[in-house]
């Protein structure tokens, strides 16, 4: 005897991203989901990032780890509040999920906040399939990991809005073919803005910057936000 | 600054392995399914639909499935899972095509605006119980 059930195995998921969604909405946030593998620089595009537009934007940020506040407490010397959120103080979760994101916005003033940020756990996988609510999703891959990253996960360069190419100060020094991997970028999602950045030198930010500014214009429906 | 720290111990466990928590869910739903009046039967049978982009290797999610329906109505139950290809339709000539190499571009015109109708489902579509 057969049973149908017909629903998406993520629902719930699916459900309290939607409720995250309009939470935001209500409060006039803008939610920016940054992934990438481990190691790929979010943090310090992060640190570099805030910092430039404190002035203009109130950030606030969420990151997520399965270990440590190493991250939150980098962020937090910014100025920005920073909610950190580990997924198992033994290893667990590799993604963060919405019902996650909610209850760590209970620590975070959200009417005096434009944009938050949220700093996903390092994995190039599951993040990708996990909705938290977000208005805009980015993906960060570093001139030290393969061309060939994106075609190995086209889920998550599927899904994103833009990808960051971090670490283009160490080219010099690599064997690395910048045109293979914007090719494979390209290839699986065409049209994909790419930002060619340097974290650590603070090269490349200024498209970056402006790129997040036109995106809470056109949410925020204003400028400036302070 | 202040720093909140946040602990997830309320979120189902991951378990290291992505797959885990899907089979817990697929597990839940399936329990939750069964008729009231029907509670002691033995479920054979798990029908899902797994798109081709979907982040779950079918392998892992058995190996995670076999290890969460243990002592459960489920324990012992196969799960079948039907892979859904990558479909696109053209938002330029409005054809659709199946996405079957790692290029995301129309077949018929290989424009990059492109809206993917089919590939990335994870759904639960029905349990089958044993008879009797």
């Amino acid at each position: 005897m057969e049973i149908k059930i017909v629903r998406k195995v993520l629902d719930v998921n699916e459900k309290m991203a939607q409720e995250n969604r309009e939470m935001f909405s209500e409060k006039g946030v803008f939610v920016l989901n940054v992934m990438s593998s481990p190691g790929s620089g979010k943090t310090t595009i992060l640190e570099k990032t805030i910092s430039s537009i404190m002035s203009e934007i109130n950030c606030a940020v969420i990151v997520g780890d399965i270990c440590t506040t190493n991250d939150a407490e980098r962020l937090a010397g910014t100025g920005a509040p920073v909610v950190q959120v580990n997924t198992d103080e033994f290893g667990g979760d590799c993604h963060l999920a919405a019902h996650v994101i909610e209850n760590a916005t209970r620590n975070i003033d959200l009417d005096s906040v434009h944009l938050l940020i949220v700093e996903n756990v390092g994995n190039l996988v599951c993040p990708a399939e996990f909705d938290i609510g977000e208005d805009a999703r980015v993906v960060v891959l570093s001139v030290t990991e393969g061309e060939d990253k994106p075609l190995k996960y086209p889920l998550m360069f599927r899904v994103c809005d833009a990808a960051l190419l971090n670490k283009t100060d160490l080219l010099p020094y690599l064997d690395y073919n910048r045109e293979s991997a914007i090719d494979n970028i390209l290839q699986i999602h065409p049209d994909m803005p790419i930002f060619e950045i340097s974290a650590t030198k603070s090269e490349g930010f200024g498209p970056w910057i402006d790129w997040i500014k036109n995106r809470l214009k056109e949410k925020l429906n204003r400028s400036p936000f302070k | 600054m202040k720093i909140w720290a946040v602990s997830d111990d309320f979120a189902p466990r991951c378990l290291k392995m992505h797959e885990m928590g899907i089979a817990m869910q697929i597990v839940e739903m399936s329990i939750a399914s069964i008729p009231e009046e029907m509670k002691n039967v033995q479920v054979e049978r798990v029908n899902l639909k797994v798109g081709k982009l979907a982040a779950v290797i079918p392998g892992s999610l058995r190996f995670c499935f076999d290890i969460v329906a243990k002592d459960t109505p489920l324990s012992g139950a196969k799960l079948h899972i039907e892979e859904i290809p990558v479909i696109v339709k053209c938002n330029e000539c409005n054809k659709e095509s199946v996405i079957k190499e790692l290029s995301f571009k129309c077949g018929a015109c290989s424009s990059g605006s492109i809206e993917i109708l089919s590939g990335r489902e994870l759904d639960i579509e029905s349990i089958e119980i044993a008879d009797g």
